[in-house]
């Protein structure tokens, strides 16, 4: 709580740590824009976008978005990084 | 009938042992057990001798002798103090009171009767 | 018939076994085996109750009415999971530090712990909640009549409003049962968690089997099932843009928002590192969830007759092909939904409610403020299982008077869009220092009135609550104030339409009205705490305590949180700051503490006031105040580092000088030893000499009186052997040189021989005792004569210095982490704070004790008790003179 202001430079793992940080604020930014894609698509009783496709797309996003983010918060336990104060 | 000698103790066994001796030498005794009131009964029927326990429940007797002293004039009553505690002050206290007579408990029984007359006849 | 009393029985079968469950679950962590309880596995799976019955019946039919919109409502939440970085990690962090209870609380406690702030979310969420709790008796009445229906007995269960009833109640006994176990709502209730995350797993298993069995049993594999879909009415994409996108930022506030999410998510999270688990785990489980809803909406519309409802789907699909067992696994995940979902909303409400409403009416009615009466934890209890009560036969009456139906199925949009009009207050709360209460009050008024006016009473239909004229020509005919077409902006969707106009109303106004208002000193400092939660993990100071009474606020303190809790906390705290005894200095620390740890029980705001009332008042010190004047944070830090250092100075300085005085007190007391043992020597000696000497000089005593005196010299004999006995017994106690004498026997003979020890040589027995014998059945393995010496001495006290009229000795047992203590309490004027502190000490006798023996036993007492392990110490604040013997666990051979 009051080691005061923390270092300018950061050793190796503290460093990925933080980058393993600002990759997990990104992951739902880049989900958002992957969900907004539905958005550009044609819209109506015989768009040319089946609904097959859609959830194939749409649960292949999810798949994706649940497995990175898996592997993430893997990697986040092994550094140890998330209990810690720092909100950057 | 002999002088009257007002006993205020609080422990029965030697107000018990000190009526015993003074009778026996023919003193009339009347005794009383706590501080509270101890004034009043003095003060009530003034004896010829006061003879004080120290530690009284309600009121010490080093108060109660003070408020004699204040109320009576000096020298009026002869009054001796009992003390089981037996320290160096509280003989200075006493006699600071206006105290006549100190005795340290456990006390011969002869000392006691010579006391008695010894502060009665004076 | 058959497949109804079938159902019926298996219904009953789960209903027990989830019973069974919430019971296992609460006693092993009571024994303290319940690790496994606070896995992230389990807390993932107790997030689950995000998917109601709305999820588990509704989504099928949202597909088959809108196709793939359904999603929206998950997607959202995914991405809030995903995001937990930025905001579920800092609202846990908050939760966890501030001991939050529920979401208004959290609001008021960031607002200054304005209590008309928690009321007005209170409010809200009831009014949001309430339906939602309807549509979920609908959905189990609902799918009963299916059954009833396929059974063609129309007699055995045709009232559907007892079964709803029944099925309210059984939800509400099970929430009062497992929810208000303790009064803390920060212990977890692990009983409900657990029975939900069995629950989720039910649910889950049901929708999977279902689907399962629709893709591969009926349909005949993957790609048959894609092909069915692309060609079934809603095989093409179709969407509106702006529902898409405004639906799943809808959802994504409402799982941020809802109070029941809340609940799981905040106030029941153990351990910052599950959301780290649950940040992958549970979106993986909603996407499962909504797998199979587009193949069973797309066989039900090809395969059910024309007109079915599609809500039903899940359950009548089965049905129709005649497998009634997968029909009735659905009907239990379906009812898995419905239930959990309303305990915890139950349960999440009540808390609010109680704490908001009824005990702030409840405390000032009766008036005193803090210094109440009586226990105020029976009252807290109480006040929470009315709530629960309360909260579900509400939910019950909407369902009854709403009629079912239409109304209710649209009821889940709505009502997310009621909670998420919390969304700015929160946000800005925790993210935003500038935020105010009354931006806070601004913003969630404009909020709540334009979701009322645009979409919860145009949801009852066209004239029901929302005349039809206002609906065409606007609130008194001013046609900007239609309700679907705000400001004359036609042709928006009327939910997109009412969520922008909504929330953006609100978060506008909230930030207009904290930017142009200036906030109280507690509201600053408040704010502080929030947005920087990191780094002020450890608080800044808000109480100045000079003033304050630990005494009086151990009173309030053992009403509230109960004697136990407040004692042991207190003793704790009193530790910690190097005191003995149960009273710790008033340090704006402790206070904090305290505060905290009330605030579990009757939430923020009116925790603070019962201190304030204590305190004197001045909640917030100079020190603060410029503090808070001072934006910069390193002032801050600085001027905090300064403030703790004094206050420790001022801490070690006092402590020294309480030291110091006990020294002197001690030393005193030294000298006056010796003047007392010579004293209590010499009065006894005083008459046997006297005695022996008549005895000896006097030669005509008669035979009695020589008997007397003979025997007045033994008793004076006897009189000095004790005093001898129990100088010897002391100073053997304090050498440590004692040999303990081990035995068996129940703590109630070792009473009840200590009473009648105690009580005989008073001749009468002016002494009442009240015991609870049930409690005093331990068996101890200890020195019992010696542990029966300190009874003896602790009661024949009481009965010579109660100064009550009808004097009252009562003895309490009670058993606390496997420690026993014995308290014995009477109802005299007790013994004043500074005498306390000496009367463990040889010959101390204290005030009314002087008339009383020797003065040594209660400096026996403690030797004894040091000796056996245990202690026995003065308790304060419990109306009479109290003493608390406490046994180690060695000597409990078996508590009970």
């Amino acid at each position: 709580m009051s080691e005061g202001r923390s270092p300018l430079f950061l050793e190796r793992q503290g460093y990925r740590g933080r980058r393993l940080v600002d990759f997990l604020r990104i992951l739902p930014l880049i989900g958002g824009l992957l969900w907004a894609v539905p958005l550009l698509w044609p819209s109506g009783p015989d768009s040319s976008v089946t609904t097959s496709e859609a959830i194939i797309y749409i649960f292949g996003v999810w798949f994706f978005m649940v497995l990175v983010s898996a592997v993430v918060s893997l990697f986040l336990r092994r550094s140890g990084l998330d209990l810690e104060r720092k909100d950057g | 009938m002999g002088k009257r000698v007002l006993l205020i103790e609080d422990e029965p066994n030697i107000i018990e042992a000190i009526s015993f001796i003074l009778s026996r030498d023919g003193w009339a005794v009347a005794t009383h057990s706590n501080g509270h009131d101890a004034v009043d009964v003095v003060l009530g029927a003034p004896p010829d001798l006061l003879i004080l326990d120290v530690m009284l429940p309600g009121k010490s007797g080093l108060d109660i002798l003070r408020m004699l002293r204040e109320k009576l004039g000096p020298g009026d009553l002869p009054v001796m103090m009992l003390t089981a505690r037996g320290q160096l002050k509280d003989r200075e206290m006493a006699e600071k009171a206006g105290v006549n007579r100190f005795m340290t408990k456990p006390f011969s029984n002869a000392e006691m009767l010579e006391a008695v007359r010894e502060l009665v006849e004076t | 018939m058959a497949t109804m009393n079938i159902l019926v029985a298996v219904c009953l079968v789960y209903v027990t076994f989830l019973f069974a469950v919430a019971f296992g679950a609460e006693r092993a962590a009571r024994q303290g085996q319940g690790g496994w309880l606070r896995s992230p596995l389990v807390y993932t799976l107790s997030l689950s109750i995000y998917c109601t019955a709305w999820t588990f019946y509704g989504a099928v039919g949202y597909a088959a009415r809108s196709g793939m919109e359904y999603l929206t409502i998950y997607i959202g939440p995914t991405l809030v999971m995903i995001g937990w970085w930025w905001c579920l990690r800092k609202l846990v962090r908050i939760g966890r530090t501030q001991r939050v209870t529920s979401i208004a609380d959290l609001i008021s406690s960031r607002y200054g712990k304005s209590n008309l702030l928690a009321i007005g979310v209170t409010v809200l969420a009831v009014i949001g909640t309430t339906p939602y709790i309807a549509l979920q008796l609908q959905s189990v009445t609902l799918s009963f009549s299916v059954f009833a229906d396929a059974s063609e007995s129309n007699g055995a269960l045709a009232d559907m409003d007892s079964t709803a009833l029944l099925v309210a109640m059984g939800l509400a006994l099970f929430t009062i049962l497992f929810g208000t176990r303790n009064l803390d709502v920060n212990e977890r209730h692990h009983g409900v968690v657990i029975a939900i995350a069995v629950e989720a797993i039910v649910k889950l298993f049901a929708l999977l089997c279902v689907g399962a069995f629709v893709v591969w049993g009926v349909v005949g594999g993957v790609g048959e099932m894609m092909a069915r879909i692309d060609a079934s009415e809603i095989g093409h994409w179709q969407m509106r843009g702006d529902r898409w996108a405004s639906l799943i930022f809808l959802s994504a506030a409402a799982f941020l928002c809802l109070p029941r999410m809340f609940q799981v998510m905040v106030v029941e999270n153990d351990d910052e590192g599950h959301l780290r688990t649950a940040s992958w785990a549970f979106p993986a489980y909603l996407m499962v969830m909504s797998l199979f809803v587009v193949p069973i909406a797309v066989t039900g519309l090809d395969l059910l007759p024309e007109g079915s409802n599609p809500d039903l789907f899940v359950l009548t699909l089965p049905l129709a092909m005649g497998k009634e067992g997968l029909a009735m696994l659905s009907f239990i995940g379906g009812f898995s939904s419905a239930t959990s979902m309303v305990i915890v909303a139950a349960l999440a409400l009540s808390t609010m409610v109680s704490n908001h409403i009824v005990m702030p009416i409840w405390l000032s009615l009766t008036g005193s403020g803090a210094m109440v009466s009586g226990d105020v934890r029976n009252v807290v209890i109480m006040a929470r299982r009315f709530s629960i009560a309360g909260v579900v036969v509400l939910g019950y009456l909407y369902f009854r008077f709403s009629g079912g139906g239409a109304a209710l199925a649209s009821i889940g949009l709505v009502s997310f869009a009621g909670v998420a009009q919390f969304l700015p207050v929160l946000l800005g709360g925790v993210f935003w220092r500038g935020a105010t209460r009354v931006g806070a009050f601004t913003g969630l008024s404009v909020g709540f009135v334009v979701w009322v006016y645009c979409l919860l009473l145009p949801s009852f239909g066209p004239d029901v609550l929302m005349p039809t004229q206002i609906m065409q020509e606007g609130l008194f005919g001013w046609s900007w104030l239609r309700p679907q077409a705000l400001f004359g902006i036609e042709g928006i969707d009327p939910m997109v339409h009412a969520i922008l106009w909504s929330i953006s109303l609100n978060g506008l106004s909230f930030v207009l009205a904290s930017m142009l208002g200036f906030p109280t000193p507690l509201e600053r400092l408040q704010g502080a705490q929030f947005v920087n939660v990191y780094e002020h993990s450890s608080t800044p100071q808000s109480w100045s305590g000079n003033a304050a009474q630990s005494e009086d606020l151990m009173i309030m303190s053992q009403r509230i949180l109960g004697a136990r809790e407040a004692q042991a906390l207190f003793e704790s705290e009193a530790r910690r700051q190097g005191v003995s005894g149960y009273l710790p200095d008033t340090t704006p620390d402790f206070l904090q503490a305290l505060e905290r740890a009330l605030s579990g029980s009757v939430g923020t705001a009116t925790a603070h006031a019962m201190i304030g009332q204590i305190v004197g008042g001045a909640s917030v010190s100079v020190e603060d105040l410029l503090a808070v004047a001072d934006e910069t944070a390193q002032m801050m830090e600085y001027s905090n580092r300064l403030e703790a250092k004094s206050e420790e100075q001022a801490r070690t300085a006092r402590q020294l000088r309480q030291a110091n005085e006990k020294l002197q007190q001690i030393s005193v007391q030294k000298d006056a030893f010796l003047s007392q043992v010579s004293h209590e020597l010499r009065t006894p000696m005083t008459s046997i000499r006297a005695f022996s000497e008549i005895l000896r000089d006097s030669e005509k005593l008669s035979e009695t009186e020589q008997v007397k005196y003979a025997s007045i010299i033994h008793d004076e004999a006897l009189r000095l052997t004790r005093l001898l006995d129990d100088l010897l017994d002391l100073s053997v106690l304090e050498n440590g040189q004692v040999n303990l004498n081990i035995q068996q026997g129940q703590l109630s003979r070792v009473l009840d021989h200590a009473i009648a020890s105690a009580l005989t040589g008073s001749g009468q027995e002016g002494l009442k005792i009240s015991r609870d014998t049930a409690q005093e059945t331990v068996l101890l393995s200890t020195d019992l004569d010696r542990l029966s010496q300190v009874f003896i001495n602790l009661i024949s006290n009481a009965r010579k210095y109660c100064d009550a009229e009808v004097p009252e000795l009562v003895l309490r047992v009670t058993h606390r982490d496997d420690t026993i203590l014995i308290d014995f309490i009477d109802n005299g004027s007790g013994i004043s704070k500074n005498d306390q502190a000496v009367i463990f000490e040889k010959f101390a006798r204290v005030g009314a004790m002087r008339a009383g023996g020797a003065g040594l036993g209660l400096a026996i007492c403690r030797e004894i008790m040091a000796r056996l392990g245990g202690s026995v110490s003065y308790l304060p604040g419990q109306g009479g003179a109290a003493f608390r013997v406490i046994l180690p666990a060695s000597s409990a051979m078996a508590a009970q």
